[in-house]
């Protein structure tokens, strides 16, 4: 192979639409964005009660229609926003969420069975997100012990207090969303949209990032950074679906 | 008194366990009326488990912001001093014993201080959210509800419904009176007038004591 065949190798790469580019090169479409998401694919999606959340990709994907996914969230939203529609659309066979009760769809689905849903509590599902992006083995803790939550687990006991073995969550893709957004995919939060998102940027294969504002590199002072773009792969302009 | 006042009672009679500098999480509900009654010259910083400290009152209508809500969803402010942060760093601030109080409703609560909340298998499955991790880390667990449910006991001695958290109860305070778990167990420590002990052991299924120094419940 001739060395510029080598550079090409390692520089451009194909994209989920057929064009090649640049890797450090991050902006993509809405379109190319939800072309990632496979059927069967596992989506770690930022966000509370939808604060926070990638609306313009999650509605491209509803769009798509992809079923069979796997969703980490902290909640499945209300039924007419985020992937709240995407349970209406039955798009999900399993989710793992510390809350459903603002979807009732979610609910009816998981009584009838079409649903497999795994309850974990807020504090160990942002712990276990952030032990799967950091390395970790699992962690270790108290939350749930004494409840159902603690079947099937490995506990210890450490200096006379009980923990529950928790174990890393990963995603194939985690769509999150930032306020303002630099080229590189560093990324400035606004007020309470923060949320899971910094956490879901470091613990997926694939991490794209649904941004309010994309500015050029330098306008986001280095110290306002909360996730480092390092850990970004893609940037979508929210906002606009045909983007 | 009608259902709204009896709440306010309760949210009152709660908010004079706050004490100045405590760091304060309220769950949804009547705990959230609790905001409402802090005691003159108390200053206290309500926590909201999404992600900040300085939760404020709801906003003026027309000043809402789509990005700032509180657990439940709903649109709040946020006061100056003020921070946001990541889930994480919320829950480290709920389990590693930062937060001084939490004040939650309970489907159930049993002598042995253990509460249930989250779920009504078969019926209502709502998830427990930050419920599991508030009760286990805060320093202080209040437990803020009616004392009956349509006439039936709420405080038993054994919860039946799947629990929350084991053993992690401190107080109980509805419109009958305060309970205390201490060392020797459940104690009445406060009365409401309104009632006499004969009537709150009518709709108490749980063994408490009453206290050698019962108060009146004041709020």
């Amino acid at each position: 192979m001739d060395s510029r065949a080598i550079i090409e190798r390692e520089c451009f790469y194909e994209s989920g639409l057929g064009q090649t580019r640049k890797k450090s090169d991050k902006i993509i479409t809405v379109k190319e964005a939800a072309s990632y998401v496979k059927d069967g694919s596992v989506l770690m999606v930022g966000g509370f009660i939808g604060v926070g959340s990638p609306l313009t990709i999650i509605d491209q994907i509803l769009k798509n229609g992809t079923k069979d996914l796997t969703l980490i969230a902290n909640d499945t939203v209300v039924p007419d926003k985020g992937t709240g529609k995407m349970i209406v659309n039955k798009q999900f066979k399993k989710i793992i969420v510390s809350h459903i009760g603002t979807n009732p769809e979610t609910g009816k689905q998981m009584n009838a069975g079409e649903l497999e849903v795994e309850l974990v509590p807020q504090g160990t599902l942002a712990e276990r997100i952030r032990a799967g992006g950091s390395g970790l083995g699992g962690i270790l803790t108290p939350t749930g012990i004494g409840t159902e939550i603690e079947e099937g687990k490995q506990k210890i006991t450490i200096n006379g207090k009980e923990y529950l073995i928790e174990l890393p969550l990963r995603a194939d893709i985690a769509l999150i969303k930032g306020y303002r957004v630099d080229k590189k995919g560093n990324i400035y939060y606004n007020k309470a949209a923060r949320n899971f998102n910094p956490l879901m940027a470091m613990a997926a294969d694939l991490v794209i990032v649904e941004a309010d504002e994309i500015v050029e590199v330098g306008e986001i002072n280095p110290n306002d950074v909360v996730t480092p773009g390092v850990f970004v792969d893609y940037i979508v302009k929210g906002g606009n679906i045909d983007g | 008194m009608d259902k709204k006042e009896l709440q306010a009672f309760i949210a009152r009679r709660v908010a004079k366990e706050l004490k100045d500098g405590d760091v304060v999480n309220l769950g949804i509900g009547l705990p959230t009326l609790v905001a409402n009654y802090v005691p003159e010259g108390v200053e206290v910083v309500f926590q909201s488990e999404n992600g900040f400290v300085g939760l404020g009152a709801a906003p003026e209508p027309g000043e809402e912001d789509d990005d700032l809500v509180n657990a439940g969803g709903a649109h709040v402010t946020i006061l100056p001093g003020g921070a946001f942060f990541d889930s994480s760093i919320s829950f480290a601030l709920i389990r590693g014993g930062h937060v001084d109080i939490t004040v939650l409703g309970a489907l159930e609560v049993d002598q042995e201080g253990n509460l249930a909340n989250w779920k009504i298998p078969g019926k209502m499955v709502p998830g427990m959210g930050g419920a599991m991790d508030l009760v286990v880390g805060a320093k202080k667990v209040i437990v803020a509800m009616e004392h009956t449910a349509r006439g039936n006991p709420k405080i038993l001695k054994k919860c039946n419904l799947p629990l929350t958290a084991k053993g992690q109860v401190d107080m109980i305070i509805t419109e009958m009176g305060v309970f205390e778990f201490t060392d020797e167990g459940l104690i009445l420590t406060e009365i409401n007038p309104e009632f006499t002990v004969e009537d709150i052991e009518a709709v108490t299924e749980a063994d408490f004591k009453v206290s050698s120094y019962l108060k009146k419940m004041e709020v």
